[in-house]
């Protein structure tokens, strides 16, 4: 077990009870491990990216824009411009004499093509590099065409994926304020670091309209640029995560005086809390309304209880976990498995901060393994050392739970099925129950209850 | 005959940088582990790509440079992240490559191996690994630059001629599927001759279900076999396209003397018969009979199923050498290519297809390099294509926007299961590709049809 861990890495790595708590994180990541983590540049374009009428330029080579085209399941209701991938695609020329001019260039011809509403340009690591001053071209544009034109700093190097964030929301924090308020309710909010992947938002979106609250903008799954442009005039801010689009909460906060809760749609109890501040916020104004959610609650539960019971039967006493991007949601995943009668027993994050550490450490049992930026030699120790029987993660970690035998469900950004709200645990329930108790188990030669002999010599049985 | 207007950008690219060719390539030498010299992202991307391809582990190390590194030259971390992953991986090798950001900052990478070699041995035991080192900066090209750029690396820099003990036949197949390789191995022994095939992530990235994680796959070309190539008898490359200053095989002439047979990617009839021919001459002996009954079963499918396909137009894209071969191949069975279409830039595209295309009668294909999804989709909408075939990328604008079945081969093959066991290439490659444009024309016709024949 020991061997496999870094010794650079052992302070990312907390074992409940051992020790007092203690942990480090938001480091770069280690020269050499093979970290689970991207860059700055992927953080903000996970946030960005569902904005569907905007234009998305990524500002450098090639691959960067390759890996990152409509990989997400980030649906819309309307254009869907964010679902092609738009790059300078540097050459050695632009590199040489700087990248300005073609930027400027694609800009005007993307821009004549598609009619974004606006457009938001990428920096990768070498545009960082060569220097190229994104925002005077942007400017430039933004004059030449009537659209907002906005860099996002997301040189790859300058730090992980909560810088990116943070770029991510000043970016968009440019649009904000910019829009007529006029029409909006006061019963009002916007969706803060909502994907709509697989179209959860829509599922979101239906529970508030049924309590009569109106959604004035997505931020950023479905999202539309002139719905962020009268964020502002909303009443509440519903930030769904605990990085991507906090900052932005911040500024609105700071800004225009709009309040913020935190909040998960993930799980029963997170959900129906999530409601229900909601509710609560807006009773002075609306005093029907906690009634209402009571209503929508009971409604759901019902219906969703007894299927999950059903799984739960198979499910009890079985072991996960987890590994996803950010820590907030891993909060949730534990209270769901406790639904379905299962113990987390490993669960991390490529970048939490050290609070949402102390908290998973907290509600966790003894002996749970907390880690922080980990790699594939450390998952697949852990995932042995405590014999579990399902991991979550993302399309990177699947690969490890199959090659241990062991189930996995994909919790990422990636992931083609709804899990949020009461019809998501449902799903979630089902896709643990799917591959927890699936046959194939019996099969993989780690679980196997007897041993197969394996021939040694490619042809042994010829001699 | 419209041509798209050129772009100054790029919309959905038909291509992949560069260094994600080079660790593919390093994923078929035993023992080694890919390890991108660059800042975090990368590495990471590139790996979530290629997995979700494969649905195998795909560990690429990267040295994580950060904002000092890259204004003072990421030295430091390089050689402490090679450290960290030779005593963790215990690799026999390490096949780094460059990414656009240290090549742009300027690391000078040999120079800094050069330094561990002496620095770091005794951190490591005196166990020092075989590092191959290739510069790969994506703006110098695509994916298959790198590819190429990686293999040949691996032979120059392994090559050892005091210890080439090795009298068979180096091969390099370029970048095809596991099943590809396999298939390839099966040839080789079936006639007799021991062959070095370099990249073998045949294993590596389609591995059985094991008792425990490896750390690092089994599989791969032995670091050994690659060391003895200049011994061979006679290398094989497969790749119309490769230019001499990118091919493993003109190294290993020009500085060995070991002869090189230049081939195409062997999808089809005729292209695969090259192949044979080569073999049938290095072996000294005819084709083993299962390959006359395979070449016989494939020309008896061409037969049978000709007026399906008769006259179908199609467009194909992907890499330069796949798509020459299966242009090839669909110009043989009597499916029109009516654009070849690459995001490669080799310059020799045209003159390869016209090569393959130039027997046959009618309209040569539209070709079309450098170009992205954007332009392809742009040329598409004139030309009317009854399928169209490539990898996955070309799903949703260009066969789903017209209705039209989309042949998955290459990679990425993102949404379908099984893409490590398709099948290109050799006379069973042709048949089984054959049977899936076949099928999936027939399909298509089913499905349109008002009458909803069951048997057709
Ligand atoms: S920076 Fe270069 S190497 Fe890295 S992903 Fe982008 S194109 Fe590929
Ligand atoms: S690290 Fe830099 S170059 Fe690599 S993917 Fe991120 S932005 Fe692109």
């Amino acid at each position: 077990m020991e061997p496999v861990i870094f010794e650079e890495r052992k302070t990312q790595i907390h074992r409940k009870g051992a020790e007092p708590f203690s942990i480090s994180c938001n480091k770069s990541s280690l020269a050499g491990a093979v970290s689970q983590r991207a860059c700055v540049f992927c953080g903000s374009r996970v946030v960005l990216y569902p904005i569907a009428d905007a234009l998305h330029l990524v500002h450098g080579p090639i691959g960067c824009a390759v890996y990152t085209w409509d990989i997400r399941g980030a649906l819309s209701s309307g254009p869907e411009l964010h679902r092609l991938s738009f790059s300078t695609d540097l050459r050695e020329k632009d590199v040489i004499f700087g990248g300005e001019k073609k930027l400027h260039q694609a800009l005007i011809e993307l821009i004549d093509l598609h009619k974004p509403n606006a457009a938001f340009v990428y920096s990768t690591c070498i545009v960082g590099i060569i220097g190229d001053d994104l925002k005077a071209v942007c400017k430039k544009v933004q004059a030449e065409k009537g659209i907002p034109v906005i860099p996002v700093q997301s040189e790859g190097f300058k730090g992980n994926k909560r810088e990116g964030y943070l770029a991510a929301c000043e970016a968009m924090f440019q649009l904000v304020g910019t829009g007529d308020t006029s029409t909006i309710s006061p019963l009002s909010v916007n969706i803060l670091g909502d994907f709509n992947l697989a179209g959860e938002i829509w599922i979101i979106q239906d529970y508030l309209k049924r309590m009569g609250v109106e959604v004035v903008a997505n931020i950023t799954g479905d999202g539309r640029v002139a719905d962020v442009r009268r964020a502002h005039g909303a009443a509440l801010n519903l930030v769904q995560c605990s990085g991507a689009t906090m900052d932005l909460a911040k500024m609105m906060k700071e800004k225009y005086g709009i309040p913020f809760i935190r909040v998960s749609y993930f799980g029963i109890e997170d959900m129906s809390d999530a409601l229900y501040d909601v509710a609560k916020f807006f009773q002075d104004k609306d005093p029907e309304i906690m009634a209402r959610t009571q209503e929508l609650v009971r409604e759901e539960l019902t219906a969703l209880y007894p299927k999950l019971q059903t799984f739960r039967k198979d499910l009890e006493g079985k072991k996960a976990a987890i590994y996803v991007g950010g820590a907030f949601k891993a909060f949730s995943l534990i209270k769901s498995f406790r639904h379905l009668g299962m113990n987390v027993v490993m669960v991390g994050s490529q970048t939490g901060t050290e609070e949402d550490y102390q908290e998973l450490a907290e509600i966790t049992d003894e002996g749970t393994i907390i880690v922080d930026d980990t790699n594939p030699l450390e998952l697949s120790a852990f995932i042995k050392e405590k014999d579990v029987d399902i991991f979550v993660g993302g399309v990177k970690e699947r690969p490890i739970a199959f090659k241990l035998g062991v189930g996995f469900c994909d919790h990422n950004h990636e992931r083609k099925e709804a899990l949020e709200g009461f019809l998501g645990m449902y799903n979630f329930a089902r896709e643990v129950h799917a591959t927890v108790t699936s046959p194939v188990w019996n099969f993989t030669p780690r679980r196997r209850k007897s041993p197969i002999a394996v021939g040694t010599a490619e042809e042994a049985c010829l001699s | 005959m419209k041509i798209a207007e050129p772009f100054v950008s790029t919309t959905n690219a038909c291509k992949m940088c560069t260094p994600l060719g080079a660790a593919m390539a390093f994923k078929g030498l035993e023992g080694c582990v890919p390890f991108l010299h660059g800042s975090q992202g990368c590495a990471t991307y590139m790996r979530r790509y290629i997995i979700s391809h494969f649905r195998e582990p795909m560990d690429i190390a990267s040295s994580s440079l950060g904002e000092k590194d890259a204004v003072y030259g990421g030295k430091a971390n390089l050689m402490q992240g090679l450290l960290n992953v030779i005593g963790k991986y215990k690799a026999p090798a390490v096949g780094i490559a460059t990414t656009c950001l240290t090549e742009t900052i300027g690391d000078d990478v040999p120079t800094i191996l050069h330094e561990f070699r002496k620095e770091c041995p005794a951190d490591l035991n005196g166990e020092m690994p075989a590092l191959i080192h290739c510069s790969t900066p994506s703006y110098g090209g695509s994916h298959m630059e790198g590819f190429h750029a990686a293999v040949r690396a691996m032979v120059a820099q392994l090559a050892d001629p005091e210890t080439a003990t090795h009298r068979g036949i180096n091969i390099f197949s370029g970048f095809v599927s596991p099943e590809d390789i396999r298939h390839l191995q099966d040839v080789f022994a079936h006639f007799g001759l021991p062959a070095t095939l370099l990249p073998d992530y045949s294993e590596t990235l389609d591995g059985p279900a094991l008792e425990d994680y490896q750390n690092i796959p089994g599989g791969g070309t032995p670091l050994d076999a690659v060391r003895a190539m200049p011994g061979a008898g006679a290398s094989i490359e497969f790749g119309r396209t490769i230019k001499p200053e990118r091919s493993a095989g003109t190294v290993l002439r020009d500085k060995y003397g070991v002869p090189l047979h230049s081939l195409g990617l062997p999808i089809g009839l005729r292209e695969s018969d090259a192949l044979f021919t080569t073999l049938e001459t290095l072996a000294g002996c005819s084709a083993p009979r299962r390959y006359a009954l395979e070449r016989g079963q494939l020309l008896d499918a061409m037969v049978d199923g000709h007026k399906y396909v008769a006259g179908k137009k199609a467009i194909i894209y992907g890499e330069e050498d796949l798509v020459v071969g299966l242009t090839s191949f669909l110009s043989e069975i009597g499916i029109k290519p009516v654009l070849v279409a690459s995001g490669g830039e080799s310059g020799l595209l045209a003159e390869a297809v016209a090569a393959v295309t130039g027997e046959f009668s009618g309209d040569p294909p539209l070709v079309r390099d450098g170009v992205d999804f954007y332009q392809i989709v742009a040329e598409a909408e004139a030309l009317e294509p009854d399928l169209v075939v490539g990898n996955s990328k070309g799903y949703r604008e260009l066969a789903r926007a017209r209705n039209i079945p989309l042949i998955r081969v290459g990679f990425p093959i993102h949404d379908r299961f099984g893409s490590q066991r398709v099948l290109h290439l050799g006379y069973r490659g042709a048949l089984s590709l054959y049977d899936l444009i076949v099928n999936a024309l027939i399909e298509k016709k089913q499905e349109d049809s008002p009458i909803g024949y069951g048997y057709i």
